[in-house]
């Protein structure tokens, strides 16, 4: 069950996608998102969604993939689709049931709401799908560089970042083994009321929390043993480069998110 | 021979007023040395494997790793680069979520530039024996393999003494054999000093000499031989002895009078076989 969760899973390639500058890509996936939210009307919604799907065409990472993606968002959608469809009130109702109606407005609302998730999740999980997770935080400290000189922790916090994401399979594993021999000794973690639930939770988070504060004390031993002594005169094993395909694939996104935002002034805005 | 960890009258506790976790310690490991350190849970074993790459520093005495003393602040990092340490658990040390990555982790924070790194983490993969896993991430691998990953990481630094503190202990037999395998490669091979903390006596007879520490101080040192061969002294600190031995000692126990220095399994069966012949 909690083997699911695809966050910051990695599938390594060799596309363009793929091999596109981490800071390139962390850039084009932020405009994507701002582009995203900006852009209300339909045919900027169907582009986008067509320059989604060309991306994912072109990592080869399979689309079951984004199934996988948007199921754990499933239920907040559900809960977004209900709330809007009964709230949101126009002028004639497209259907009537008893006192529930249900307006034109509500529908097309939840179109675009929906397709505006979807589009903003697949977007973003392409980051990660094609990024790894040492030049996705490589990436991020570079861009973040300028902020150093306002004394901002830049290293420290990419430090972090790849610590926390590496430690997320190891953590999980253990959370599983721990639910498990909490099981075993008959705990009831599935059934029974919320507070229940929420009850049988401590036994799970005490040692769980226990175990993880000793990884981290071992772990902060194992890396003073290997010289780490902050971002101080630290070299790379890779350095990041961009190459002229680099600019080629990044101006082709650049005037696509132009041509989305120019949608703007030729179509009425949905919502 | 010149010696590479030099530890003198070494006292150190982890708090004022608390107990001793080691009493006036001294020890020489020379270079390209194997010792193994064996001892009851809770012993210092440990403690004393963190003093000697200045994890921690000595309350009394001294330990001097190659003619520098631990306590000297400014030597820090080449201390810690002439002693590397592999610990127990391999989870909690691997910090990168790509093998290779890992095994850079040493060298980037050294300094060391970007084209030589590549050309050492290689050497370092290979060494090993993870080179063909270089990509993956850690979790995709076997406990020996990431110990071995651990491994590899330390030896990219191109340390002159490894400690190894109980490198053995969460592994299955195989991943054992492989992880012992290449410590003893680095030995040989390289001439890299091995410090290997450890419970299990069959990686213990490999070493050169054995160290028997019981509450904070050291009791015995010895080649494996002479240490095996007093079964019920290793007996009496609650420490086994390798079978071979030990079936030696039962078998003389019925008035018998074999060699219980006989700890390698072949020398073992050559000497049952004589005194089945007689
Ligand atoms: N971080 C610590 N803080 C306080 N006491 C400790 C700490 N680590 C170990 N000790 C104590 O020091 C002694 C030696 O421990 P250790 O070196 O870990 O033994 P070993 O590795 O031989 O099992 C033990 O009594 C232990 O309780
Ligand atoms: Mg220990």
């Amino acid at each position: 069950m909690l083997k699911d969760i695809t966050i910051g899973q990695h599938f390594p390639g060799k596309s363009p996608v793929h091999n596109l500058d981490a800071r390139l890509k962390i850039v084009i996936t932020v405009l994507f998102v701002i582009v995203r939210f900006m852009s209300t009307n339909f045919p900027g919604l169907i582009l986008s969604g067509v320059f989604v799907l060309a991306m994912y065409k072109l990592s080869g990472i399979p689309l079951k993939m984004l199934k996988k993606s948007i199921k754990p968002l499933m239920p907040l959608i559900v809960f977004t689709v209900i709330l809007n469809l009964f709230f949101i009130k126009g002028e004639t109702p497209l259907i009537k049931l008893g006192f529930v109606e249900i307006y034109p407005e509500a529908v097309m609302f939840i179109i675009v709401m929906i397709s505006r998730i979807l589009l903003l999740i697949c977007g973003t999980s392409l980051l990660t799908y094609t990024t790894s997770t040492i030049a996705l935080t490589d990436g991020l400290e570079a861009l973040m560089k300028p902020l150093n000189k306002i004394n901002f922790p830049v290293h420290e916090m990419a430090m972090m970042m790849t610590i926390a994401l590496r430690f997320i399979p190891t953590l999980i594993e253990e959370t599983e083994k721990i639910m498990n021999a909490q099981k075993s000794r008959g705990a009831l973690l599935d059934s029974g009321s919320f507070s229940d639930k929420i009850k049988a939770l401590v036994p799970i988070l005490v040692p769980l929390f226990i175990s993880a504060f000793r990884r981290a004390e071992e772990l902060a031993t194992a890396m003073e043993c290997r010289c780490y002594h902050g971002g101080e005169g630290r070299t790379r094993l890779r350095q990041l480069k961009i190459t002229n395909d680099d600019i080629r694939y990044t101006a082709v996104c650049m005037v696509t998110f132009a041509v989305i935002l120019s949608m703007k002034l030729f179509f009425t805005r949905v919502i | 021979m010149s010696i590479m960890l030099n530890a003198e009258n070494v006292w150190f506790r982890y708090s004022q007023e608390g107990d001793w976790a080691l009493k006036d310690i001294s020890l020489q490991v020379e270079k390209g040395e194997f010792v193994a350190v064996l001892g009851s849970n809770g012993c210092g074993k440990s403690t004393l494997a963190k003093l000697f790459n200045a994890i921690l520093l000595p309350e009394k005495g001294d330990i001097i790793v190659e003619g520098i003393n631990t306590k000297e602040e400014e030597k820090l990092l080449d201390i810690r680069q002439k002693v590397g340490m592999v610990f127990q658990n391999p989870d909690n040390q691997i910090v990168a979520t790509v093998v290779e990555e890992d095994v850079a982790f040493a060298l980037e924070n050294m300094g060391v530039p970007p084209r030589e790194i590549r050309t050492r983490i290689d050497e370092a993969m290979q060494s090993a024996g993870i080179y063909k896993h270089r990509e993956k991430g850690p979790h995709q691998l076997s406990g020996g393999q990431k110990q071995r990953v651990a491994i590899a990481g330390i030896i990219a630094m191109r340390p002159d003494c490894i400690v190894l503190d109980e490198p053995t202990a969460m592994l299955d037999p195989y991943g054992r054999e492989a992880v012992i395998n290449t410590v003893k490669k680095l030995n040989k091979e390289y001439g890299i000093t091995v410090v290997l903390i450890t419970h299990y006596m069959t990686e213990a007879a490999q070493a050169d000499r054995i160290v028997v520490m019981t509450k904070g101080k050291i009791e015995k040192m010895g080649t494996p031989k002479e240490i095996f061969s007093q079964v019920e002294y290793m007996q009496s600190l609650a420490l086994d002895v390798p079978q071979t031995s030990a079936l030696a000692y039962e078998i003389n126990k019925h008035g018998f009078n074999l060699s219980t220095e006989a700890i390698s399994i072949d020398e073992c069966a050559a000497q049952l076989y004589k005194f089945l012949e007689e």
